[in-house]
Parts: C-alpha cells; sequence; structure tokens
C-alpha cells in the first residue's frame, strides 16, 4: 500500500481500529457523563459506519429530523474537526437526566439546557480525543465547542464537505448511552484531514 | 390523461433533472449549495446538490455532481439533451449556509460562502442570469423546484416557509 491513502481504501484493519478507538472514547466519554449526573449509565459497543454521504443522514432519522451538532476544530499533530451529533430526543433525554427533570418534558431547551449542551458535547468529545491522543502518543488540541441545532442534512454537511475533500464516503461511530426511556443515542464523526490520518495510522503501526 | 407530478430526490453531492410537471428537490441543505437551472418555454429544469467550489482543487474529483464547477457543466448538458436551450437558461440559488458560528474566518470555515461566490461566478461566466437566490445565514433549507411555472419554495425550521 502506498503511504498516501483515499479514504476509500479503508480496509477492516482501519475500522477495526476506529472502533477500537471509538469504544474506548466512549468509554472514557460515558464516565465523564456518569460523574456529571452522579448516575451510573449504560454503554453500548460502538458501530463503525462508513456511508455513502447520501445515506448520511438517514442514520439520524432524515435530512429534514433536526438534531444537535457539537463541533470542535482539532489541531497539533492531528488537524481536523470533531462532531458529536444527537437526535433532538436524544439530546432532551440527556439535559432532563442533568438537570433531573421529568424524562417526558420534551419542552423548548433553555439557555440554560442549551449551555448544558455544550458542555456535554465538550466533556463527551474531549473523552474521545484524549483517548486518541493516549492511544497515538499524539499531541490533539481542540477548540472550543460550537453548537448548532436544525436539520441532520444541514448540520452533517459541514463534516461532509471535509470528506468531501478526500472521497465519496463518511465515517461515523455511533455509541449508545443508558437504555430504555434514558436511551442516549450519540454519534461521532472524526474528519482528520487526509496528512493526519496516515499519521494516525502510521502511529498505530497499522501502515508499514 | 392527468399528469401527475413526480417528486424527484435529489441528494447530497447529487443531480437531477425533469420536466414539468414535475418537482426537484432536495432536503437539508447546510453549507452545501442547490443550484437550480430552468429553461422557461420548454419547463425543463435541473437541480445540483454541490458540496465544494471547485473541481480542480481536489484530487479525488470523480464525482461531478460534487462541485460547482462541473456540476453545472452536467446540468447544461442533460437539459440541451432534452430539449432545452442553453441561451434561454436561468437560474435559482439556495443554501451556502454557515452552520456553526465559529470565530475564525479561515477559508475551511466560510465553505457555505465559497460555494455560493463560485456558483455565481461560473453562472455569470456562462451568461445564465440568477433570478433569485435564498444564501448565506446560519440555518438549514429544503427546497422544491417546481418546474411548472419556475416557484423555488424554501422551507427551513422555525421560519414561514416562502417562494422565491
Amino acid at each position: 500500500m502506498s503511504d498516501k491513502m483515499d479514504f476509500n481504501e479503508l480496509n477492516e484493519i482501519h475500522i477495526d481500529m476506529l472502533k477500537e478507538i471509538g469504544n474506548i472514547g466512549a468509554g472514557n466519554a460515558t464516565t465523564a457523563l456518569s460523574q456529571l449526573i452522579n448516575k451510573k449509565i449504560d454503554m453500548g459497543v460502538p458501530k463503525v459506519n462508513i456511508l455513502e454521504f447520501k445515506d448520511l443522514s438517514e442514520i439520524l432519522g432524515g435530512a429534514e429530523n433536526p438534531v444537535v451538532g457539537i463541533l470542535l476544530n482539532v489541531e497539533g499533530q492531528i488537524n481536523g474537526m470533531m462532531m458529536f451529533v444527537l437526535q433532538q430526543s436524544s439530546a432532551h433525554n440527556l439535559v432532563n437526566l442533568l438537570m433531573g427533570r421529568d424524562l417526558d418534558d420534551f419542552t423548548e431547551f433553555t439557555e440554560m439546557d442549551l449551555s448544558a449542551l455544550n458542555e456535554i458535547g465538550n466533556i463527551i468529545a474531549g473523552a474521545y480525543l484524549s483517548s486518541l491522543s493516549s492511544l497515538t502518543e499524539l499531541k490533539i488540541i481542540a477548540s472550543v465547542p460550537y453548537m448548532a441545532m436544525d436539520m441532520a442534512g444541514a448540520i452533517l454537511s459541514v463534516p461532509a464537505i471535509e470528506f468531501g475533500k478526500v472521497g465519496d464516503k463518511a465515517l461515523l461511530i455511533q455509541t449508545d448511552f443508558g437504555k430504555g426511556k434514558e436511551e442516549v443515542k450519540g454519534y461521532f464523526i472524526l474528519i482528520p484531514e487526509m496528512e493526519s490520518y496516515n499519521i494516525i495510522l502510521n502511529t498505530l503501526g497499522i501502515m508499514g | 390523461m392527468i399528469n401527475m407530478a413526480e417528486t424527484i430526490k435529489v441528494g447530497m453531492a447529487d443531480l437531477k433533472t425533469c420536466m414539468a410537471p414535475n418537482i426537484l428537490t432536495t432536503l437539508g441543505l447546510g453549507s452545501c449549495v442547490g443550484i437550480v437551472l430552468y429553461d422557461p418555454l420548454k419547463k425543463i429544469s435541473g437541480l445540483a446538490h454541490i458540496m465544494l467550489p471547485d473541481s480542480t482543487q481536489i484530487r479525488n474529483n470523480d464525482n461531478k455532481a460534487k462541485f460547482a464547477d462541473t456540476a453545472i457543466d452536467v446540468l447544461i448538458n442533460e437539459m440541451v439533451n432534452m430539449g432545452a436551450k442553453k441561451d434561454r437558461l436561468v437560474a435559482k440559488l439556495a443554501g451556502g449556509a454557515q452552520m456553526f458560528a465559529f470565530s475564525s474566518t479561515n477559508d475551511l470555515m466560510r465553505i457555505g460562502e465559497r460555494n455560493v461566490e463560485a456558483s455565481k461566478r461560473i453562472l455569470n461566466q456562462l451568461g445564465i442570469k440568477i433570478l433569485s437566490e435564498d444564501t448565506g445565514a446560519n440555518y438549514g433549507r429544503t427546497i422544491e423546484f417546481y418546474s411548472e411555472n419556475g416557484d423555488l419554495l424554501i422551507k427551513t425550521i422555525g421560519k414561514d416557509s416562502k417562494i422565491i
């Protein structure tokens, strides 16, 4: 394999590696979240999906479905973006758990809720990035989190465009927290620049 | 026989053409731009959902519907093959939002704006008049183009729909 790879050439080993990073990252994120709401949280095994752009928003309930996206720019030895996406219903569950409110409370988010969500996103994304950083021993610096609530297609267009520069597919890691009524489905999208992608794979000894 | 209008969906980095009375739609446009071309006489229309401004800047540029420059070319060719006349084509634009309120103003963050700029520049170069646009701002848009009358319907979350 050449030392420059195309995103479309991701193989089973790469996917397993990303799954493992996803697993550890999600584990750290769950612990952080659990401490925040002072309650035990179950976590499912992360699912790694490589999707065509046109199918990307389907997984989040369709292009027009309202979602919350929290985005961080990543710098250091790896450059790119990291996004944490939640369906609006999951965002409500998360805020209600955090605020100790009734789980059926679907009233509009207050300023306080939004700021809490932003912080949760920051913690979760941070936990994920620190796993990546310690696994690869690469220095990774994350920007402040930026949050937006809108149609899934519109929110996902931002990472999709970044993926679009290097290929025609996007990589999505799904993590489920909690269960039943408390279930929160979260999606991580990590978009390293192509060069950084090679750095990550090289550091992990996957590419020769 | 009554000709029922069919709604044709255009995905991200995708393009489609159709004739009246059919409707072209793309859902949840964010920083991408929806470029509509229309021959008002023959009622032939085309819609591209582009993600990036310029195919020449990207190594992986096989998907022509992904870039403003190549997508417009493909749309024109397909529409001319269907009987449209290039001189008669007009355009409408939507999308190109900045979904996140980044404090930095580097190019990576201004992608919506750059997509709109590139689309306009290419249309101008081709002499295709832009009749109307709903671009920029910070929200997602679903658009529907009606080949029958050339209306472009714009839907957003929490705001009234409008026709441009």
